[in-house]
């Protein structure tokens, strides 16, 4: 399978990447690790006139203290992320979900940045995300500015990121020990989830943050799970109710009916993990 | 469009489309033909390369993004008198392979596997989950995984 034909400009920096942007308009596609664009290229699902390749921008790949947060580049892989002690120290969960993303293959290639933009509901790093409070700085040709996580996804594959734009950072607020769990149920050990959860413990007043994957059309917050659990409902209590008010999809891996039985297994299970997981 | 990288070893530069992928490149444009294409997608692992020393799926990277990089097939394991690789001498030994279409992914990935994991002890669990990016229909993966402890505790024997 070979993509349609287009033009290859590769960016040496920001500001160029911003200028190609800018000059070519809708034609114009960011290209990061190409792990979710190229597939949906190949089969010809997407056919960008002009590919902008950011993917060796060095300057956006890092993790950095920030004080009460860590500041990830967009462009650091799955692979960096679950091997930084940075992140194993301050973000235990998003270094196990990043190791549990694809295969090693993929996660050598693939880009947090690259898939939060994306915006693919079945991507397991929006859930994280999500669940974590994080967010999202984007760069455009006249400022840089700060989206919160849950102001991020708009729609199946529509993120808050503008044509001239680029999400350059993601800012993620510490949890240092706190309790966390993630369950994700796939086919193959590779695959994408056909659901998966993350609950993270934020504060130490019972207060949990948790991530839907694969369960709506965008990456979705199970705000019905956190309003229970912040009322004092245990994990089997709040995670009746996981699916509720969520447009559940129904697909050729999953029925309405059984993605909505999965999330309110995975949420339970998640949760449980997670306080569990608390400091005494 | 100019595309150059170092081959196995070789600096080689080749002119094709933009959407030239790399493993296209490879087979096509390079000739070299040990490197499969099998899924096409991403999933079975047949086309696994090394990019700068590190596995990727050929099929899901364009020649364009590793232009200027190293990159590392099945042909350039062997030394020059045909001495094998230690991780293809397990595969011969441990009969890790029956009809071989897997092997060059497989091969390359354990490659990457071992160099990544350093003077780490790799355990069949690391093995195992290492793997999950290599799809096998003939063996059953038994005799892939017992190779590939094969050539990890030959590494720590070394050092």
């Amino acid at each position: 399978m070979i993509p349609t034909p287009f033009d290859y400009v590769r960016a040496d920096s920001i500001e160029q990447a911003l200028d190609l942007l800018n000059e070519h308009g809708d034609a114009a596609k960011l290209l990061a690790g190409g792990h979710s664009l190229l597939p949906l290229m190949k089969l010809r699902l997407a056919s960008p006139e002009v590919l902008v390749d950011i993917g060796r921008l060095a300057e956006l790949s890092y993790v950095r203290d920030g004080g009460d947060h860590v500041a990830i580049g967009a462009l650091t892989s799955h692979d960096d992320l679950s091997r930084s002690a940075l992140i194993a120290a301050e973000l235990p969960v998003l270094a196990h979900v990043a190791g549990q993303i694809g295969d090693p293959q993929v996660r050598h290639r693939g880009t947090i940045g690259g898939s939060i933009a994306h915006g693919d509901p079945a991507s397991d790093l929006p859930a994280v995300v999500l669940a974590l409070g994080g967010t999202l700085v984007l760069t455009g040709p006249s400022e840089i500015r700060e989206v919160s996580s849950s102001k991020f996804h708009l729609g199946f594959l529509e993120t808050a990121v503008a044509p001239d734009e680029i999400l350059t950072e993601i800012r993620l607020p510490k949890m240092g020990s706190r309790g966390w769990g993630f369950e994700k149920l796939t086919k193959r050990a590779q695959d994408w989830a056909i659901v998966g959860a993350v609950a993270v413990c934020l504060d130490g007043n019972g207060s949990v943050g948790v991530g839907l994957i694969n369960v709506g059309p965008v990456p979705t917050r199970a705000l019905s799970v956190e309003a229970a659990v912040a009322a004092g409902s245990g994990a089997a209590e709040a995670a009746a109710h996981a699916d509720t008010g969520i447009d559940v999809t129904g697909d050729l891996n999953a029925s309405e009916s059984f993605r909505r039985h999965l999330t309110r297994v995975l949420v339970e299970r998640a949760l449980e993990t997670a306080l569990a997981g608390e400091p005494a | 469009m100019d595309i150059a990288m170092t081959l196995n070893g070789s600096e080689v530069t080749f002119d094709v489309e933009p959407r030239t992928l790399l493993v296209n490149y490879i087979r096509e444009a390079a000739g070299l033909k040990g490197t499969n294409i099998g899924c096409d997608t991403s999933s079975c692992g047949a086309c696994t390369v090394l990019l700068d020393g590190r596995s990727v799926k050929s099929c899901t990277v364009l020649a364009a993004q590793a232009d200027g990089s190293s990159i590392t097939t099945i042909e350039g394991l062997a030394e020059a008198d045909g001495t094998m690789h230690p991780v293809q001498r397990a595969f011969h030994e441990k009969h890790g392979l029956q009809c071989g279409y897997c092997t060059p992914g497989m091969v390359m990935a354990i490659v990457s596997l071992l160099g990544e994991r350093g003077d780490h002890e790799l355990t069949e669990a690391d093995i195992r989950h290492g793997l999950e990016g290599n799809l096998c229909r003939c063996t059953g993966y038994h005799n892939i995984v017992q190779a590939a402890m094969a050539a990890a505790r030959a590494r720590e024997l070394r050092s």
